[in-house]
C-alpha cells in the first residue's frame, strides 16, 4: 500500500506541477527518450488557410502533390483539393462558365481567347476547414469532427459511409473512397502541420498562392494576409465559419 | 393509495425489467464506447493520432536545404528564390529520410515539360505573370539551354 500511495502522490504532484502534456512527456525523459516526447500541443494552434486567386496560375501543383501525399485515387471524382477555372462574361456575370478538367490535375489546357471582353481566373478549392461544419453537425456517429485545433478530420474507423456529410458540405469537398467505402475528405495534412512542415499543397505552390496559417500564433503572417488585403470566404452567408480565406474573390464564385 | 399498493406486483415486475435493460445499455456502452471517447468533443481522441500517424511523402524544403545548402545559396535573389524544391523535383521525403540518400536519387525533371506546367500561355493565368508559346519562343530546345531553373532570369 505504502509503494502505491508514493506513486499516486508522485503522479498527482507531476500533474499539478506540470502541465498534462508536459507529465505525459515526463514518461519520455524518465525512460532516457526525451525526443520522443510529443512536443505539439493541440490547444495552441488553430490552423486557417490563406489563399490568393490573384497570384494562382492553374499549374495544378497543389492537386498532384495532393493525392500523392495522402494517397488519394487518381480517379477524377476523387480530390482533397482542386482548381477551377472561371469564365465570367461581363453580360452576365452571374453566370459564370465553370470547368475543372480533372481537378486541375493535368493543367488547363487554353479554351478560350483573349480580348474577348471576358474575365478569366483560377479558383484552388479544398476544405475550408470549418469552425462550425455543417457536415460535423451532421454526423450521426461521431465519425467527422473538429479537431481542438480546429482541422475538420475524419475518424475512418467509425465512419459508416452513409454519405450525409458529402451532401451536407456547402463546398463540395466531401467523397467517398471506393476502396473504404468511407468518407475521405482534407485533412489539412494534419500529419504534416503536426511535426511543424507546411501541407502538400502549400509546400509545392510555385506561386505561394496557398499559405497555411496559424490564428493563435501571433507570429504567424497570415495575419498581416488578412489585415492587408479585402478578405472573403466561400458562402458567408450559410455561417460555417470557413477558414479558407481568399484574396482576390470575385462574387461570382460559388 | 390501497389501490395502488394492490398493483404493485406487477409494477416490481416492470421496475425489475426496466433495470434489468438500464444494465444491460449501461455494461453494452461501457464495453463499446472507447474511453477516450468525448475528451475533446464528440468524437474518439485517438482519430487524432490515427491522422497524424500518416507517413510523409514530400520531405519539405527544409529538409532538402538541411544538405543541399549549396543550391540554397545559389537561388539567393532569384525569381524562383521562394518556390520548394519538391514543386519541380517531386515528392522526395523517401530520399531525405533513406540511411544512404544517395541509393534513392530522384530523377531530374524534364528540361522543358517542367517549366510550361506553369509558363504556357493561359488567359485565365493572372496578368503579369511570365508565360510563353512554345511555338514562337526560343528555338525549339529545352529551356534550359538558355535558362538556369535555379536562376532563370536572363541577364
Amino acid at each position: 500500500m505504502g509503494t502505491d500511495r508514493r506513486a499516486f502522490l508522485k503522479q498527482t504532484g507531476l500533474i499539478l506541477v506540470l502541465s498534462g502534456a508536459a507529465a505525459q512527456a515526463w514518461d519520455f525523459v524518465l525512460a532516457g527518450e526525451p525526443e520522443k516526447a510529443p512536443t505539439y500541443k493541440l490547444l495552441d494552434h488553430w490552423w486557417a488557410m490563406a489563399m490568393d486567386i490573384r497570384k494562382c496560375i492553374g499549374c495544378g501543383n497543389c492537386v498532384r502533390a495532393c493525392k500523392a501525399e495522402n494517397g488519394v485515387l487518381l480517379e477524377p471524382d476523387c480530390f482533397r483539393t482542386w482548381v477551377e477555372r472561371y469564365h465570367v462574361h461581363p453580360d452576365d456575370p452571374g453566370h459564370p462558365e465553370v470547368d475543372s478538367p480533372n481537378g486541375g490535375y493535368d493543367g488547363f489546357p487554353e479554351k478560350y481567347k483573349a480580348g474577348d471582353g471576358s474575365k478569366n481566373f483560377f479558383v484552388p478549392k479544398m476544405c475550408n476547414h470549418c469552425a462550425h461544419s455543417p457536415c460535423v453537425q451532421v454526423c450521426p456517429v461521431g465519425a467527422t469532427f473538429e479537431s481542438p485545433d480546429g482541422v475538420v478530420l475524419v475518424d475512418k474507423t467509425y465512419c459508416l459511409g452513409c454519405r450525409y456529410c458529402v451532401q451536407a458540405c456547402p463546398y463540395g469537398c466531401r467523397y467517398i473512397d471506393p476502396r473504404t467505402e468511407t468518407v475521405d475528405k482534407c485533412s489539412l495534412c494534419y500529419h504534416r502541420i503536426t511535426k511543424g512542415l507546411t501541407t502538400a499543397c502549400c509546400e509545392v505552390c510555385p506561386m505561394g498562392a496557398r499559405k497555411l496559417g496559424d490564428l493563435k500564433d501571433p507570429k504567424d503572417p497570415i495575419h498581416d494576409f488578412l489585415k492587408d488585403h479585402m478578405i472573403h470566404v466561400l458562402k458567408p452567408e450559410m455561417a460555417t465559419g470557413a477558414k479558407a480565406y481568399y484574396n482576390g474573390l470575385d462574387g461570382s464564385v460559388r | 393509495m390501497r389501490e395502488w399498493l394492490r398493483d404493485r406486483e406487477h409494477m416490481v415486475r416492470m421496475g425489475i425489467l426496466f433495470a434489468g435493460a438500464l444494465a444491460v445499455f449501461l455494461v453494452v456502452r461501457a464495453v463499446m464506447v472507447p474511453k477516450d471517447f468525448g475528451t475533446y468533443g464528440h468524437f474518439r481522441t485517438g482519430a487524432l493520432a490515427d491522422n497524424m500517424a500518416h507517413p510523409l511523402v514530400f520531405a519539405g524544403r527544409q529538409a532538402c536545404g538541411d544538405c543541399h545548402d549549396d543550391i540554397v545559396a545559389s537561388r539567393k535573389g532569384s525569381k524562383h528564390e521562394q518556390i520548394g524544391c519538391e514543386a519541380c523535383h517531386g515528392a522526395l521525403e523517401a530520399h531525405a529520410s533513406a540511411g544512404d540518400p544517395s541509393t534513392l536519387k530522384p530523377k531530374l525533371p524534364d528540361g522543358k515539360t517542367i517549366c510550361l506546367v506553369c509558363h504556357k500561355e493561359n488567359v485565365a493565368k493572372p496578368a503579369g505573370f511570365p508565360q510563353i508559346d512554345p511555338k514562337d519562343h526560343g528555338d525549339g530546345g529545352p529551356c534550359t539551354s538558355c535558362h538556369n531553373p535555379h536562376h532563370p532570369e536572363i541577364s
